[in-house]
């Protein structure tokens, strides 16, 4: 090859940014962002493990940081995000099979979706906040 | 490819036809069976993480380390740290189109999940024996 050749100028496809958001869609990038939180709190559940291992000290230095104000407030965005993407990907897994793609269907699921994580994460805390009182 | 081809036929033209290399959609179907597995693991791990809020260290250490406790949480730990690994790795290959960076980000994606995920299985195994 004397010359690499000159790509031609060729219309792109459109992306993200010119689309009128719609549920479906968003509810897609919010299962990516959930996606991608969850893997950076992976070094949480990493941490408390470690300090699970290291002893009484880096346990009780865990339990300071994880029942912090911001510690709970990281720990309930987590939890939604962990409902949130399990029910998403059981979505997924469903219309994987080819099934749910109906506009009532569609729409159904991914209302379900949004408002089954937001009521399984207060139900999780409220469990959680009370073994917190009954067990300290 | 060797140096001196026996004809003048491209890679391409002398694949063509034989089919996928059967690799291909690999880490499409393990994203769905870790993800399919993920949902009981991950039941059960949340409720095992209910049962330890508010526990003491030698309490949590115990029950992390039971028999039942540390299978139920190694295998969550397999499913989930090998389900993001794939997750993240698509993500990386959507938006990183420049070479290096791409490249670069994929194998420490790999590094992470690697890292993190043998370090928790590390944790429960020594809580579990107990040395």
């Amino acid at each position: 090859m004397a010359q690499a050749k000159v790509p031609a100028e060729r219309p792109l496809s459109p992306h993200l940014m010119i689309y009128r958001p719609v549920l479906s869609m968003v509810m897609s990038i919010v299962h990516r962002i959930t996606g991608i939180a969850l893997y950076v709190g992976t070094l949480l559940f990493v941490w408390w493990l470690l300090a699970a291992v290291s002893g009484p000290a880096a346990y009780a230095t865990f339990q300071s940081v994880a029942s912090s104000f911001i510690g709970r407030l990281v720990l309930l965005g987590y939890t939604w995000a962990l409902i949130h993407h399990m029910l998403g990907g059981m979505r997924y897994l469903i219309w994987d099979t080819g099934r749910g793609f109906g506009a009532v269907e569609r729409e159904w699921l991914l209302r379900a979706n949004l408002a089954g994580s937001i009521l399984l994460t207060i139900i999780l805390w409220v469990v959680g906040g009370y073994l917190m009182g009954g067990l300290r | 490819m060797s140096a001196r081809p026996s004809n003048m036929r491209t890679p391409l033209g002398r694949v063509r036809g034989f089919g996928s290399a059967k690799s291909g959609t690999e880490d499409f179907i393990r994203q769905r069976l870790t993800a399919i597995a993920n949902i009981p693991l991950t039941i059960a791990a949340v409720l095992i993480v209910i049962a330890l809020i508010g526990r003491n260290h030698a309490a949590v250490a115990q029950i992390l380390g039971s028999t039942p406790v540390a299978i139920v949480m190694v295998l969550f730990i397999i499913s989930v740290f090998y389900h993001m690994r794939i997750g993240m790795q698509v993500i990386i290959e959507d938006w990183v189109h420049e070479e290096r960076a791409k490249y670069a980000l994929l194998i420490l994606n790999t590094f992470f999940a690697v890292a993190a995920g043998f370090s928790s299985i590390y944790a429960i195994l020594k809580l579990s024996f107990g040395v």
